[in-house]
């Protein structure tokens, strides 16, 4: 009945601690439609992370309501994969075996839990390191291993909590790049906060600009640009005039 | 909060533990055991005889080794190292799973913890010595007040180092298991116990070690069987070289012991090579 995925009506999220009251999150309406990249920015600390965290079922918001495919989502959903900010990887773990993980969590058969897990190592390009152990790996080996992690579960949706913002520029542009292709083949629907402007811009459809704390959504952008992206899209004029305006939305 | 401050000493005791593991080989560990064992046995046997004392205070290496030998084969040495043994054995079984148990639901629950940690803490204060006579008043001079005993001194360093190890559990795991729909259960052996137990497996070591003092403790205050009542008997029977074998037995069973987990540790901890 709905024709979006996801959905959050008027959704607050406010912290009660022993310092007092923080409200993170304040009525945000926002729509995903199936195969949508949608980015989400805005400065460090506006809540993001609690908006992404409240997309995922993992946070009850205060007020209003998260819908997935027009239900209500109270709970994590298993077409919902999530990729955190950091690796999360369990170091006691392979690689493998820790892509593996949710697969056992589900209680796949074991063949088919190791075919998926091999063909999420390969599509992040770490078939080669499978059998080692997470503490040899590099940052951005180990957010590959988190994506592969991720993609194991063939979710229908993929929420990202900027999951390469820890990493050097030409490591990110890299990811990025594979994360795209990767979305596009296997057709999904994907979600990324980030407080990186470009990385919004070549990735999305569609860019929602977050307020500072707390979150709101403050402006919208459409990001008309080729797909599959061209190779330099980064540098035409078109790209740096969207990044721009997207700037411009985030100082006012 | 009390354990707290107590678990500062004992996981001090761990990473210091931790480290050696990670530097030295197993084999290195034996062979430092051999050397430092042929050093001792040297000095003693120097000092034996440069001292010139007599048997009862003093013997020599070769006095104590034939003594040895003699109680070994004429099965007395098994007889009562048996009786000990099966304390030990019974003791950690008891100690162990009630202190992991304990331990998981006061790491997961600081309401729990703030009740009974000051009580945990403050019976810590009183020495199994001094219980060990109430106890065999009340379950007998046999096997089972040793079990108790046995427990009671491992319970404490299990304890703490389990509600160490299961409060270091990573937040951000815990999140991925939840946003994974993992049960209760699988969160418990996925999750809690694999990221439990190295700081686990140091509270084991130490409580092995102790679990051979707590059986020897309650052999003391009343027995007809085991090590600790053999070396009564022998300080009676003014027998020092069967004193001195019995001490070695009893040595061998805490190495032994400690040995095992070190090769248990080194074989589930493989993955911090
Ligand atoms: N569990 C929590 N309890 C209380 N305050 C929190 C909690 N998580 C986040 N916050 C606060 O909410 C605000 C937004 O945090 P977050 O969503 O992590 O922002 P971002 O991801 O954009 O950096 C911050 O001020 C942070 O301190
Ligand atoms: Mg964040």
């Amino acid at each position: 009945m709905s024709d979006f995925i996801l959905q959050a009506v008027a959704v607050s999220k406010t912290y009660y601690s022993a310092a007092g009251e923080l409200e993170a999150v304040a009525d945000i309406n926002l729509t995903v439609c199936p195969g949508e990249f949608l980015c989400i920015v805005g400065p460090s600390g506006c809540g993001k992370t609690t908006l992404l965290q409240l997309l995922a079922g993992l946070l009850p918001p205060t007020r209003g309501e998260v819908r997935l495919a027009g239900v209500p989502l109270t709970e994590p959903h298993p077409d919902i994969a999530v990729v955190f900010q950091k690796p999360h990887l369990m170091p006691w773990r392979t690689v493998r075996q820790n892509v593996l993980l949710p697969l056992q969590v589900a209680g796949l058969p074991t063949d088919e839990a190791d075919r998926r897990a091999a063909e999420a190592l390969s599509l992040v390009r770490l078939a080669d390191f499978a059998d080692v152990y997470p503490k040899s790996l590099s940052g951005g080996m180990e957010q590959r291993v988190a994506v592969a992690r991720a993609l194991a579960q063939h979710p229908r949706l993929l929420l990202l909590d900027e999951p390469f913002g820890a990493l050097d520029a030409l490591t990110r542009e890299r990811l990025n790049r594979r994360l795209l292709h990767i979305w596009q083949t296997r057709r999904l629907t994907a979600v990324m906060v980030t407080h990186n402007i470009r990385e919004a811009v070549y990735l999305a459809d569609r860019v929602l600009v977050l307020s500072p704390r707390p979150a709101t959504v403050s402006a919208e952008f459409s990001i008309d640009l080729p797909r599959p992206r061209p190779d330099g899209i980064e540098y035409s004029e078109a790209f740096g005039r969207l990044a721009y305006e997207i700037r411009q939305a985030i100082r006012e | 909060m009390f354990i707290d401050s107590f678990s500062k000493f004992y996981s001090l005791q761990v990473r210091r533990g931790e480290k050696q593991n990670r530097t030295l080989k197993f084999s290195l560990e034996v062979a430092s055991i051999i050397a430092g064992l042929s050093l001792t046995v040297a000095v003693w046997a120097l000092a034996a005889k440069l001292g010139g004392y007599p048997v009862f205070i003093l013997p020599d290496p070769l006095t104590v080794w034939q003594e040895l030998v003699k109680a070994a084969s004429g099965g007395l040495l098994w007889y009562h190292a048996q009786a000990t043994l099966v304390e030990i054995m019974g003791g950690l079984a008891l100690g162990l799973t009630a202190a992991t148990t304990a331990g998981y639901f006061l790491a997961k629950s600081p309401l729990l913890e703030r009740l009974a940690g000051p009580y945990i803490v403050a019976s810590q204060s009183i020495p199994a010595i001094a219980i060990a006579p109430l106890l065999i008043i009340w379950f007998g001079s046999g096997k089972l007040s040793k079990v108790i005993i046995c427990a009671l001194v491992v319970f404490f360093p299990v304890l703490v180092n389990t509600i160490v190890g299961i409060r270091s559990v990573d937040d951000g795991l815990q999140t991925l298991m939840r946003s994974l729909r993992a049960s209760r259960w699988q969160t418990f052996t996925m999750l809690e116990v694999p990221a439990a137990l190295p700081v686990l497996l140091g509270g084991l070591k130490i409580g092995v070690t102790l679990s051979v003092i707590g059986a020897v403790v309650g052999e003391f205050v009343g027995a007809d069987r085991g090590l600790g009542y053999l070396i009564n008997l022998s300080k009676g029977l003014f027998n020092t070289p069967l004193m001195f074998a019995a001490l070695i037995t009893l040595a061998a069973i805490s190495l032994a012991l400690y040995l095992l987990v070190s090769g248990l540790e080194r074989r589930l901890l493989a993955w911090r090579e």
